[in-house]
């Protein structure tokens, strides 16, 4: 729902990064999306095209990797995927609430020149 | 992209009635050097440079991170317990934070920022209680941010307050984002909403330090299936103590109220340390 705003702060930061690596064109956006966090890739990308005008990212790319949501089984100490919140261990069945993975909303990169 | 809460179209946020003006929200277009358009660069570039990759590995909302981190510090120094109230709209964050300070009275005191995207109904309502308020008006931001609690709470008599509730516009989606640098977040679900809201929005419920269940003198009236409606709690709020409560009636809030006095000693403990 809230698309819009972290559009502009992903833009804000990279365009902060670009121009202290002196350069003038940011030709691609890479981010990385979990699925917890409850922001939807596909809005993201209508809040691009709208947020990116007149920003030294107007012409750029925006590459959103999606991560899973994964959680920690303490009993059998490893880590599974888990399609959401609800999440119970595929090996022991235990319910584990430990969330390791799905609440990344990260600018990995730029490509820039 | 926001059609069902608004947000994202240019909004002016207010701060207890008046213009918030500097208040950076991404979402609201002053003109700091920050913001998003161009300008000449008067230093020289070498514009052959070929395209080469930067890497950030940085949090997008870094910056609401950080200045939710310093209201943190903030209000550990106040000795203050701080909660960030979320939920629908209609579940009752008024009328709890309301009864709540009247509950509390000579065991805390109480101070509330309210956040909503119009009006001044919510801290009109409190101030005729007596309780010291202070309204956000964030325009179409469907959210409160960590810069506009610290532009707001410069406003209350932080001093001769324990409590600190933080009353967030009404939603269930955006909120679960933004820190504002609280030390518990309070998630109210009311009997009217139904049993499976946990399951619905689980971001904002899994993020919950308290989950409260409103309104349980309707429990009745509305058919709610209580035994339900706390086991999709459990499993999505697992580490939130969760508490059954009629803010109107008075039922449950002796439990909840007993349990803030218990933070806040501990919130005062921890800073003396």
């Amino acid at each position: 729902m809230h698309e819009v705003g972290i559009m502009m702060n992903t833009l804000e930061a990279a365009e902060k990064a670009a121009r202290s690596s002196g350069a003038t064109c940011i030709h691609e956006l890479r981010l990385r999306i979990g699925r917890m966090t409850g922001v939807v890739p596909e809005a993201l990308e209508s809040a691009f095209e709208v947020v990116r005008q007149g920003t030294l990212a107007a012409e750029a790319r925006l590459m959103i990797e999606t991560v899973p949501a994964s959680c920690w089984c303490a009993r059998c100490q490893e880590e599974f995927v888990s399609e959401d919140l609800l999440s119970e261990c595929p090996r022991c069945h235990e319910l584990s609430g430990e969330l390791r993975r799905g609440l990344e909303l990260e600018l990995v990169s730029l490509e820039i020149s | 992209m926001c059609k069902e809460c608004g947000c994202g179209i240019v909004g002016e946020v207010g701060i207890g009635g008046t213009p918030g003006g500097q208040v950076s929200s991404p979402l609201v277009h002053g003109h700091d050097h920050n913001q998003l358009h161009d300008h000449p660069h008067p230093h020289g570039h070498d514009h052959g440079t070929p395209p080469h990759t930067l890497a950030l590995h940085q949090a997008i909302l870094e910056k609401n991170d950080r200045v939710a981190e310093r209201n943190r510090g903030f209000f550990k120094a106040k000795k203050l317990l701080v909660l960030n109230l979320v939920s629908s709209p209609g579940s009752g964050k008024t009328t709890l934070v309301q009864t709540t300070a009247e509950a509390l009275k000579g065991r805390l005191r109480v101070g509330v920022i309210v956040g909503d995207l119009a009006t001044d109904n919510d801290a009109a309502r409190l101030r005729s209680a007596g309780v010291p308020v202070v309204q956000i008006t964030t325009g179409t931001v469907c959210h409160l941010e960590a810069d506009m609690v610290a532009k707001a709470m410069s406003q209350l008599p932080l001093d001769a307050l324990d409590m600190l509730v933080i009353e967030n516009v009404g939603n269930l989606v955006c909120p679960a984002t933004y820190d504002l640098g609280e030390d518990l977040r309070v998630v109210l679900l009311s009997v009217t909403e139904g049993e499976d809201k946990p399951l619905k929005y689980p971001p904002v419920f899994h993020s919950a330090d308290v989950a409260i269940l409103n309104k349980i003198d309707l429990t009745a009236a509305c058919e709610f299936d209580r035994e339900k409606a706390l086991g999709n709690l459990r499993r999505v709020s697992h580490h939130a103590d969760v508490f059954e409560l009629s803010a109107r009636t008075g039922q449950g809030m002796d439990a909840w109220c007993d349990h803030l006095v218990q933070k806040h000693a501990a919130v005062r403990q921890r800073s003396e340390t």
